[in-house]
Formats: structure tokens, sequence, C-alpha cells
């Protein structure tokens, strides 16, 4: 269940990559092989899954534990209300309009019993609405609460495990999986109180109206309880495979939305029909499965309580003939029968919404009890002030599961070095400079940032000290402004707009129709690609830290804004230290060093110019590239 | 006359939003009416165990007949049974309507929305589309397959009861009418506020779904800026701004609710007193007063039940709004009628005539004139390579030959044939595309790359592979059968990047458009892609978008775009030397500059 942090499952179970596997037919196999599905249901069993989801629960209600027992006495009082209003016309067709009928007339019994009705009704109501805004209070803030404590604990879960767990579960996660807890807290509570009090109530009353026929009546309980169980054990199962399917609906879905623009262009659409109808109807099947066990439990629930009744009928006649025991009493214990059973199939409903409820909580429950193998140090070292930025790589070992991609790594840059990256793709280059940020902590050996490994520093110092920029440049939905500011939220509009400037952002962002203030729509649309990579950029820039590494941060960019930027890079890297990646060698010749890397390892490392005079594979890299500018 | 302003929406009883279901319900209309009359015979055969019990105190008991006790045992055991399976004939029924019909919804949505323009879909946030198909047809598979039946059983139990007071006792009837005017007044009121507060809670979950997503992807950017708590803020903002709408809602169902149980109540107190006072003045007998009160009963759970139904239904039918604005969204990139498949050889001949571009609601037009001419004539196969600065709208104009966006003045010609003269399908298949951002799904590596073409055989795959440098998918665990993208195995950006350029050229399409191609490549890298990638381009018409120079010398000529239109076409080097603004994107010089500055 726990994540490693640093190895993502990319092997079979037996380590070894398994030439074998490969499908005999393509599209059978469209997903094609992964390591281990990363799905959570554990060796340890059901019970165990159950207990961590009661444990969950518990823990989000404790703190509503003094309003759950107000509202469960509210209720009680408001069906006694409730109850009242039946007997009450009983009571004034029996008694009041006789007293009306009678010489002299008597008005005052049934002014009395009709102030009783208004009463009673007024007082039912009153609780009514009482319990309902209460319960829903309570139903908020413990769906509150479970959202808050979610999304904050998957935001700390280190890189790993989304890699692992995919964006498409968590968001199924935070959305489907609680709004099925938002069902159980809107349909449950109260069809649950209400239906136990009165079953309680009832149960007391047949058994002291009449013992023998209560024990007669009681007899249905065991098959009651058989039936619980066999619901039970089958529902939990049902219900655990419909949040997977859900899931993965979800997730189909995120991803065809996601990549429309390649779905469209290669007229992808007819098979991803097919591929969602089969979720859906993978979907349709799991939740018959569940609600088919429901439908059967509630007629099962009819049919005990009238083989229970007719039994209740056959004895009781016969102990009437026998003079045991008066009609009246026979009929009313009848009549009280039905009442006893209406309610047990409520209360099937909500067990039936607690099972839904709980396969949701066990989903979620998992994804809590996720401990991230990126942790933050319990007794974190202090940063010394103002950080220098010397970056060291102490016999570092790395890979993500599968062969090593780093396999030993030294390295020493000194604060404020300006350190260029370069090698052939794959060879290990982003995962370097991953590790730089603490995405992942090594397998083998230290990163260290001005002597401080970085497993020992707490997240916002280091946050604070190291950021990455990577080519993809993700924006929020929100202005531009704001996604700058995402660098420094305490930066004001100035020196936001100042930072736009110093990296040449600013030009374009003024020709927009409301300049900063341009929403940039979802993941930026609305911008060119370029356009976001300046808009990343400027973001690191107010950032401001002792250590800047960029991934391919500038390969949008047409080449006089690369050059804007560089002259950028120029005055704000004076004094820090940077780790740049990039592809372009007109990059590369800002820094004060060049490491080539190849399969993981540094192969070359010097200054640029020595590089270039030399006869490896810079010089040969940096003859290619002289060559193809023309 | 003029015209009336329409209501807002909130007035107009929008229950007619639900008739949307009818084209979902349709299908299953046998099973629908199963629901109903399993529903009616379960209510029947509730009322015999009663009788039974009577004949059984009037005849047996009465008599002392042990042996007549028996066919009557029988017959409520009977009854009893026969009870049991009518009600799991209609929970049965209604679960396999209900499910389906939410399959069925969900189905077409999905297949509506992949096939909305993707203008729509950058308009739209993911997280609402997604709410809609998750959220909101579920609620609407709930109402389905349980509120719906018992709101039309309730109402009418609701008339015919009521029409049988009018019959006992019309005096007490139309007092029970008169009370219903109240009730409809506020349950009207009520009602319509719900369903806006229930449009509200919907919208904002889809807002907070929004929120989820881009926390979730943009996992990265959060990580290494340390910005989870500006974006914990951020989301909590709005789970607590849904928590104060959920609780205004709950207000209103609460006051709904109390509505629909007070006034059966208060109803039954009036009649108790209009019917003492009928008794006493004769006009009744108390017989009849009991007939009429306990008649009345019956009617207290139906009306009570009412308040809740009806919210759900407003509920229901906001779900249905939300999804009916999806499904009525125009699909503007679409077949014309009649359209039929045109010549196209291969390569093509692709023109850009006086083209015009604006995305709606963003300042002015990206491209105002463009003109070019791929052409047959100069090159067979020609490659032209688009140049321009950053957010000059190469991007948008590359989109322009798939259909992606559709122009908004001129046209695109293949072959002298308009582009939209063409059926999609075949325009998509003669034009393939590699975007500047690789997207790869969650499948193998070869059913990635032959995403457009899935007949593809397995020597054109390695041929495409071979083209695009990406000899590395032999080397992953399971080769091209090994799973990538998000739930499988990540791979590193030039990697991907190559992956989508196999994609591109796999099947040797008659018109090749790449966005930037080569931009996370290294140079030795690039060098060989280039190499490999002339073969395919000498025999195909591309249009290749470049930043750097190496690139556009893949490229027989180069046109520069610039202000939206095309400024100068030509071959690389004439533009440097004649071309001062070419000169400034694309020139050593300025590529050196960086450098050059150092040195200084
Ligand atoms: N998250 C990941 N999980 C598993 N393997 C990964 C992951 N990211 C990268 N890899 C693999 O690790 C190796 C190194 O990748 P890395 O991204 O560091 O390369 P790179 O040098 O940055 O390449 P490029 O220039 O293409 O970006 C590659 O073989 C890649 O497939
Ligand atoms: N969906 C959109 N809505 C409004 N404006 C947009 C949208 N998409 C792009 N734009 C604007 O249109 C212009 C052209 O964008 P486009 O992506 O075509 O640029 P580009 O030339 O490809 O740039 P780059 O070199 O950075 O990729 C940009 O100024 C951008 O801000
Ligand atoms: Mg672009």
């Amino acid at each position: 269940m726990t994540s490693s942090g640093t190895a993502a499952p990319v092997t079979t179970a037996s380590g070894a990559p398994d030439p074998v596997v490969g499908p005999v037919d393509v599209h059978a196999d469209w997903r094609g092989v992964a390591g281990e599905d990363a799905e959570e249901v554990s060796a340890s069993g059901s019970s165990f899954l159950r207990g961590r989801s009661r444990r969950l629960l518990g823990e989000l209600l404790r703190p509503h534990r003094r309003a759950l027992w107000a509202l469960l006495c509210v209720i009680l009082v408001q069906n006694a209300a409730w109850l009242a209003g039946p007997l009450l016309v009983g009571i004034g067709i029996d008694h009041a309009v006789p007293a009306l009928l009678a010489e002299p007339a008597d008005p005052w019994p049934l002014v009395w019993t009709t102030a009783a009705m208004v009463a009673a009704a007024a007082l039912d109501t009153g609780l009514r609405y009482v319990f309902l805004v209460g319960s829903g209070r309570v139903g908020q803030a413990v769906l509150l609460a479970l959202r808050r404590r979610v999304f904050r604990h998957v935001q700390q879960l280190p890189l790993a495990f989304h890699e692992r767990y995919t964006s498409g579960k968590t968001i199924s996660r935070l959305t489907s999986d609680v709004e099925a807890l938002a069902e159980l807290v809107d349909e449950g509570l109260d069809g649950l109180l209400t239906a136990l009090s009165s079953v309680l109530a009832i149960g007391v009353v047949l058994l002291v109206l009449d013992l023998p026929l209560g024990l007669v009546a009681l007899l249905g309980f065991p098959l009651l309880l058989v039936l619980g169980r066999w619901f039970q054990r089958r529902s939990t199962v049902a219900y655990r495979r419909t949040r997977q399917t859900i899931a993965a609906l979800i997730v189909q879905f995120t991803e065809t939305f996601g990549g429309i623009r390649a779905v469209q262009a290669f007229r992808r659409e007819p098979r991803n029909d097919e591929l969602h109808a089969a979720l859906n109807e993978e979907n349709r099947r799991a939740q018959h499965e569940a609600f088919w066990l429901i439908a059967v439990v509630v007629p099962a629930v009819t049919m005990i309580g009238n083989l229970v009744t007719v039994a209740v009928l056959g004895y009781g006649a016969l102990r009437v003939m026998d003079g045991d025991l008066a009609v009246g009493v026979l009929v009313s214990f009848l009549l009280y029968l039905r009442r006893f059973f209406d309610p047990l199939q409520d209360i099937a409903m909500f067990y039936n919404s607690y099972q839904s409820a709980g396969a949701a909580l066990e989903k979620l429950s998992g994804v809590l009890e996720e401990r991230s193998g990126v942790p933050d140090p319990v007794d974190p070292q202090p940063l010394p002030h103002p950080v220098s930025g010397e970056v060291v790589f102490d016999d570092v070992r790395f890979g993500y599961g599968g062969a090593p991609v780093l396999p030993r790594l030294d390295l020493v840059v000194p604060a404020g070095q300006t350190v260029a990256l370069v090698g052939a793709t794959g060879a290990g280059k982003s995962t370097l400079a991953r590790l730089t940020a603490r995405f992942y902590d090594p397998v083998e050996g230290q990163v260290r940032l001005d002597g401080v490994p970085l497993d020992r520093i707490a997240d916002a110092d280091l946050r604070r000290a190291v950021v990455m920029v990577t080519q993809e440049g993700f924006l929020f939905s929100g202005s531009i402004a704001d996604n700058i500011a995402f660098g420094r939220p305490t930066a004001t509009r100035a020196e936001v707009e100042e930072a736009a400037r110093a990296i040449g952002a600013d030009a374009f962002v003024q020709a927009l129709p409301e300049g900063y203030d341009t929403d940039v729509a979802q993941r930026g649309g609305r911008l060119s690609a370029g356009q976001r990579q300046l808009v990343g950029f400027a973001r690191a820039f107010l950032a401001d830290p002792a250590v800047l590494v960029l991934d391919e941060a500038t390969s949008s960019l047409d080449v006089p804004s690369e050059v804007l930027v560089q002259r950028a890079l120029q005055t704000l890297l004076a004094d820090r230290t940077a780790i740049i990646i990039a592809h372009r060698l007109s990059t590369v010749e800002i820094a004060d060093r060049v490491l080539v890397m190849e399969a993981g390892r540094v192969v070359e490392d010097g200054s640029p110019a020595e590089l270039v005079a030399g006869t490896g594979r810079f010089a040969d890299l940096h003859r290619a590239w002289a060559d193809s500018l023309v | 006359m003029t015209e009336t302003p329409p209501a807002p929406a909130a007035d107009r009883g929008r229950l007619s939003s639900l008739t949307r279901l009818w084209p979902f319900a349709r299908p299953y209309r046998g099973l629908v009416a199963l629901t109903f009359v399993g529903a009616l015979l379960a209510t029947l055969t509730q009322l015999v165990i009663p009788l039974v019990t009577e004949a059984v105190v009037d005849g047996p008991i009465a008599d002392g007949d042990r042996a007549g006790l028996v066919p009557l045992l029988a017959l409520a055991l009977g009854f009893g049974i026969a009870e049991a399976a009518l009600f799991f004939l209609r929970r049965w029924a209604m679960n396999i309507s209900s499910l389906q019909i939410e399959r069925d919804l969900r189905d077409t949505l999905y297949q509506r929305l992949q096939r909305l323009p993707i203008a729509f879909h950058e308009g739209w946030s993911s997280g609402q589309l997604l709410s809609r198909a998750t959220s909101d047809v579920s609620t609407i598979r709930r109402f389905v397959g349980f509120g719906g039946v018992f709101l039309v059983v309730n109402l009418v139990t609701c008339v015919v009861v009521g029409a049988l007071l009018l019959l006992t006792c019309w005096p007490l009837g139309v007092a029970v009418l008169v009370t219903t005017v109240p009730l409809t007044f506020f349950g009207v009121r009520w009602e319509g506020r719900y369903n806006a507060q229930s449009r509200q809670v919907q919208d904002q979950y889809g807002d907070l779904a929004t929120d989820v997503e881009e926390a979730v992807q943009g996992i990265r950017v959060v990580k290494s800026l340390g910005r989870s708590g500006l974006v914990f803020s951020r989301y909590d903002r709005k789970a607590v701004r849904l928590r104060r709408l959920e609780l205004e809602k709950v207000r209103t169902l609460a006051l709904i609710w109390c509505l629909f149980e007070f006034h059966p109540q208060i109803t039954l107190a009036v009649l108790l007193v209009g019917g003492a006072l009928a008794v006493s003045s004769g006009a009744l007998t108390v017989g009849g007063l009991v007939g009429f009160i306990a008649l009345f009963t019956v009617l207290l759970w139906p009306i009570l039940s009412l308040g809740f139904l009806l919210a759900q239904a407003q509920e229901t039918a906001s779900a249905c709004d939300r999804i009916g604005e999806l499904l009525d969204a125009p699909l503007t990139v679409t077949d014309r009628p009649g359209v039929r498949p045109q010549p196209v050889g291969t390569p093509a001949r692709l023109r850009f005539e006086h083209v015009r571009f604006g995305f709606p609601g963003a300042g002015g037009p990206v491209l105002t004139d463009v003109d070019l001419d791929v052409d047959l004539d100069v090159a067979p196969g020609e490659t032209v390579a688009l140049v321009g600065a950053t957010g000059s709208g190469k991007t948008t104009m590359t989109a322009l030959v798939a259909r992606l966006l559709d122009v908004t003045g001129g046209r695109v010609t293949l072959d002298g044939h308009d582009i939209r003269d063409l059926p999609l399908v075949q325009l998509r298949t003669v034009v393939a595309t590699a975007f500047e951002e690789a997207t790869l799904f969650s499948m193998s590596v070869r059913e990635n790359v032959t995403l457009g073409r899935p007949d593809a055989g397995d020597d054109q795959v390695a041929e495409a592979l071979r083209v695009a440098q990406a000899d590395f998918v032999h080397d992953l665990p399971w080769g091209l059968d090994t799973r990538i993208g998000e739930q499988g195995l990540s791979l590193s950006g030039g990697q991907r990047q190559r992956l989508a350029l196999a994609r591109a050229v796999l099947g040797r399409p008659s018109v090749l458009v790449l966005d930037d191609p080569l931009s996370a490549l290294d140079v030795h890298t690039e060098a060989l892609v280039e190499q490999a990638l002339r073969d395919v381009l000498a025999q195909t018409t591309a249009l290749v978008v470049a930043h750097r120079a190496s690139t556009v010398l893949l490229a027989d000529r180069v046109a520069l775009l610039e202000g939206g239109r095309i400024t100068a076409v030509g071959r690389h080097t004439d533009l440097l030397a004649e071309v001062p603004a070419y000169r400034a994107l694309l020139s050593s010089d300025s590529e050196l500059a960086g450098t050059a500055e150092r040195d200084r």
C-alpha cells in the first residue's frame, strides 16, 4: 500500500521484463502491458479495509457527537408529535363530537382537541425543520472536512504516487467518491433515526401487548439477521467494484478530453466510443449487481414480515378461540406488526447507502493512509541565511523502478555557478533536475544544498530555495497576473509586471484585450505555447530562488524572445546557482560550465570554451549546431 | 404589441426540462410501464391482509371454526407472497431501466462531447464536463429509478382520493381543496427557489472538480514552487462556498418538507372542526365523518412525500438543463450536407486563400489575410516551413488544415477542393498532424503510434519509428506492447515527441502538418531525425512550423507569418539576405546574440 517514493512499478512481479507477454491480437490488448496494476485492494483482505474506513468515518463524526445525540432526541420527540395527530382525531371523534351533540352542547372538548392538534402539528413541523437543517449542517461539515483532508493529503504526496495512481483516479477519489458519501448524508440519517426509533418502540409495545405473540413475532429476526449478513457480504464486494468501474470511466473521460486535439485529428472518436461504451456497460453491470442485491433484500424483508403476520394471525386466532386472548389485542397486534416491518425496509435502504458510501470510504481511506515516500523531515535542519546555493550530488543512485537511470553520480555545483546539462534524449537530464528539486529521493547517496541533505530540509524552505521550471509551463485558470504571482503570492501588481517586463513577456501581455487581467482559460489554452513558457518563466523569475532549475524552459520560444530571456537570466543568475537543460546550444553558452550526460553518467565536464576547443562529444555537438545555423 | 421579456429562469416551472429524458426513456417504456403496474398492484395487495384479518375475526373466530382458518391463512400467505413478488418485480424493472437510461445518457453525452469543436472545449472547463457526465447523470438515474415513479403514483393517489373525498361529502371536500391553495402557492415558490439553488450547487460541483483537476494535473508546478498552500486555499474557498450553497439548499428543502408535512395535519384539524359542526347541524352522520377522515388519512404520506419528490424532480430538471447545454451545443465543425469524398492526390496541393481567423471574444483576428500556396509545381511534395514570432499564429494556422478550427473568412483548399467540401473523415485521413505538445494516451506504444491508422502493418510501424528515430521503444520492457502514457511507463520529453512524430508520419499521409516537431530533441538526434524525415517529406506536402534554422532547412521554401499575413515566401538563404524581419527571427547572428552579449 505504501509507495516507496523512488520506485514506481514498472516491472512485472518477477522483476524482470518478460518479452513473451506480447499479445497475439493487438486490438484485444490495445492498452498494452504495464507492470502490476496499481489497484489498492490488498492481500490483507476486506475486514482490514472495512476497519480502516470505519476508523475514518469515526474520526470524521467524532467532533459532531453532541450534535448527533441532540438530533436523535429531536427526531424522537418529532416522531411522537407526528404520531399524535391521528390519535387526537380519534379522541376528537370519540369525545369532542358527542360532547358537541350533547344537551347542553359543550364546545370546549372540540376546541381543546383542535388546539392540541395544531400544537402537535406545529411542534412536529418545527422539530422537523430543526432536524433537517441540523443534520444537513453536520453532514456538510463532515464532507468539507473530508474534502479538505483528502485534498491536502494528495497535494502532499510525492510525484511517484501521482505517477502511479494517475490523475484520473485521484480526480475520481476527490469527486465521485466524496459524492457517494454526500448521498448518504443527504438521504440516510433522517430515515435511519426515524426507522430505528419506531422499530425499537414498536418492538417493546409488541412484547408488552402479549408476550407469546411477541415472541412469535420476533421469530422473524434470525431470518432478518441471516439476510443482513448475506447482503453485507455481497454488497461490500459489489459496491467496491462500482467504485472501480466509475473511476475507470472518469479516467477515460479525462484522458479523452485532455487530448481532444489528438483525438479529433486522428479520428479516434469511433474507437473511443466503443471503449467508453464498454467501460460504461461494465459500470452499469457492477451497479446492477449492487442494486439487484437491494432489490432482493427489500422484498425479502416484506416477505418475512408477511410470513410472521400469517403466523401471528393463525396462532393468535387459535388462542382467541381457546379464550387465552382478547380479539382486540390480536387486531391491534397485527396493526402494530405492519408498522414494525415497514421501517425495517427503510433501515435496509439506509444500510444500502451505507454500503455504497463505505466502498467510497475504503478508497478514500486508502489514499489517506498512503504515506509520503518523500516525507517532510520531522526535525528539519535550517538552511543558512541567505542560502548560498551550493548543490552536491554525493554518490547518488537513482531509478524509477526499472533499470537505474543514474547509476552513480558525483557532482559538485559551487554556489553561484550556472551549469548547462546537455546530452542525448533519455540520458537522464530531467531526472537529475528532478532530484535537485527533490521530486524524488535518491535510492542511494545524498543530494545536499549548502551542506544540508535535501531530505532534512523543511519543504517550505526547500521550495523557497529551489525552483524548477519545466517545458510544459502548466498554467492554472485565472488571469495572467495570477499565474505569474503564483511564483510569489505576496508580490504586488507592479512586481508582477516588472517580472514580465524583465523576461520580455510584457509586450504580448499588453496586446491582449485585458492585459494582465486576461483569463488564460484552462491550462492556458488562450495563449500560444511560447507565451505559456514566458509566463512560466516570469513566475520563476518572480519567485527568485537561490537555485534555479530550468528544464527546456525556452524550447518553444522564437530566437529573439529567447535572447531576451537569456539577458534577463544573466542578470538574475549573476549570483544564483542554476542548472539549465537545453538543446539549443545558444542557451548553453551563457553557462559557466557544461556537463555532457550519457546514459546517466557525466562524460564531459568543463567550461564551454574548453569543451568546444576539445575533441569530445560536446565539440562534435557544437560543430553540428554551428553548421545547422548556416 | 411589444414582446414580453422572458421570465427569469427561476420563475418558470422548469420541470418541463424533464421532457428531455423522454427520448432516453422511450426504448425502455415497457419496463417503465411494468414498474408502474408493479407499484400499483403491490398497493392493492397490501389491502388484502387487513381484509383477511377482518374475515378471520368475523368468521372462524366468531364461529370457533378451526378448520375454516386454514383457507383464510392460505389466502393471506398467498397475497403476502404476491406482495413481495410484486415488490421485487418493481425494483427489478426499475433497476434495469434506470441503469440503462443512465448508461445511454452518458454514452450519448460522451459521444457528443467528442465531436464538439476544439473551440468548445477551450471554452469549457473540463471539471464542468466531468461533473455533468458523472454527478448529473447519476442524479437523473436516481430520479428515474425512484422518485419519478413515486411522484406519479402519489400524485395519482392524491387526485383519486381527492375525487373520492368530494364525492363522499362535497362541503368537506371543498374545504380540503381550499387548503391546497396556500400549499400550492408556497410550494411553487419554494420549489422554484430549490431549482435555482440546485443549479448553483451543481455548478459549484463542476468548479470544484475543475480545481481538483488542475491541482492534480499541475502537481509538478505546484510542488516545484511549493505552492500547495495557495492551491489548497483556492480549493478551500470553493469547498466552503459549496457548503454554504448546500446549506441554503438544505434550508429550502426543509421549508418545503415542513410545508408538506404541516399541511395534512392542519387539514385534519380543519376537518375535525368542520365535520363536528356538520354533524351537530345534522348534515353529516358520525359514521360519515369517521369514513371521511379515514379516507383523508390515506393521503397523509402521499402528500408529505410530494414535498421531497417534487424537490428531487427540480434537482433532476436542473441536471437535465446542465446536460442539455452540452447536448445542444452546436457542432460547428461538421460535414456539410451532401459532401462526398473528393479525389485528393498524394502529395496534394494545399492552398490558403485569403484566410481569416479570429478567436471569438479575443480582440482582433489572429490571421487577417493569409495567402499561401504549398504548390506541387514548385516541387512535387513540397515542404513549406512556417516561421513567425511567438504568438504570431502559426499553431492556429496549422490547426485550420485538419479543421480543428474553421476559418472565419477565405478558404483552405486541397487539390482545389475547399476542405469544407470534403468529409471530415477523409480530410483527417489525408492530413496528419504532430502537435507542439506531444499527447500520448494510456495505451500500448503500438496503439499510440497507429492512432490514426489502426490497420497499419508492422513494417509500416517500424518504418515510422525509424523515421522518428524512436527505436528506443524496442528497449522498453515489453517493446511495442508496453503501455505508456499516464497509466503506464513515463517517457522523457524527447521520447514523447518522437512518438508523436512517428504517429504523424505513419502511412505517409498526403499532407503532413508538423508543429515545431523537433523542439525537445538534442542536436544529434535532431540531425538524425531530419535526415530520415527528408525522405518522407519528399513525397508528401508538408507544412512545418519552425523556430530553428536547422528545422527550416528541411523545407523547400519558407513562409514568414507576420501580423496575421504571410509577408514573405522564399528560400531560406534568400529571405535571410532580403527580409530584415526574417533575419531578426532566424539568423545565426541573432541566435548567437546571447553568446555575443556575454563575451562583451
Ligand atoms: N517518471 C518516470 N517513470 C519512469 N521512467 C521514467 C520517468 N521519467 C523518465 N523516465 C525514464 O528515465 C530515462 C531518463 O529520462 P529523463 O527524462 O531524465 O531524460 P532526459 O535526458 O531529460 O531526456 P529528454 O532530453 O528527452 O527530456 C528515460 O529512459 C525515461 O524513459
Ligand atoms: N483559444 C484562444 N482564444 C483566444 N486567443 C487565442 C487562443 N489560442 C491562441 N490565441 C492567441 O492567438 C495568437 C496565436 O497563437 P498561436 O498558438 O497560433 O501562436 P504560435 O505562432 O503558434 O506561437 P508559438 O510559437 O508560441 O507556438 C496568440 O497571440 C494567442 O494569444
Ligand atoms: Mg505554436
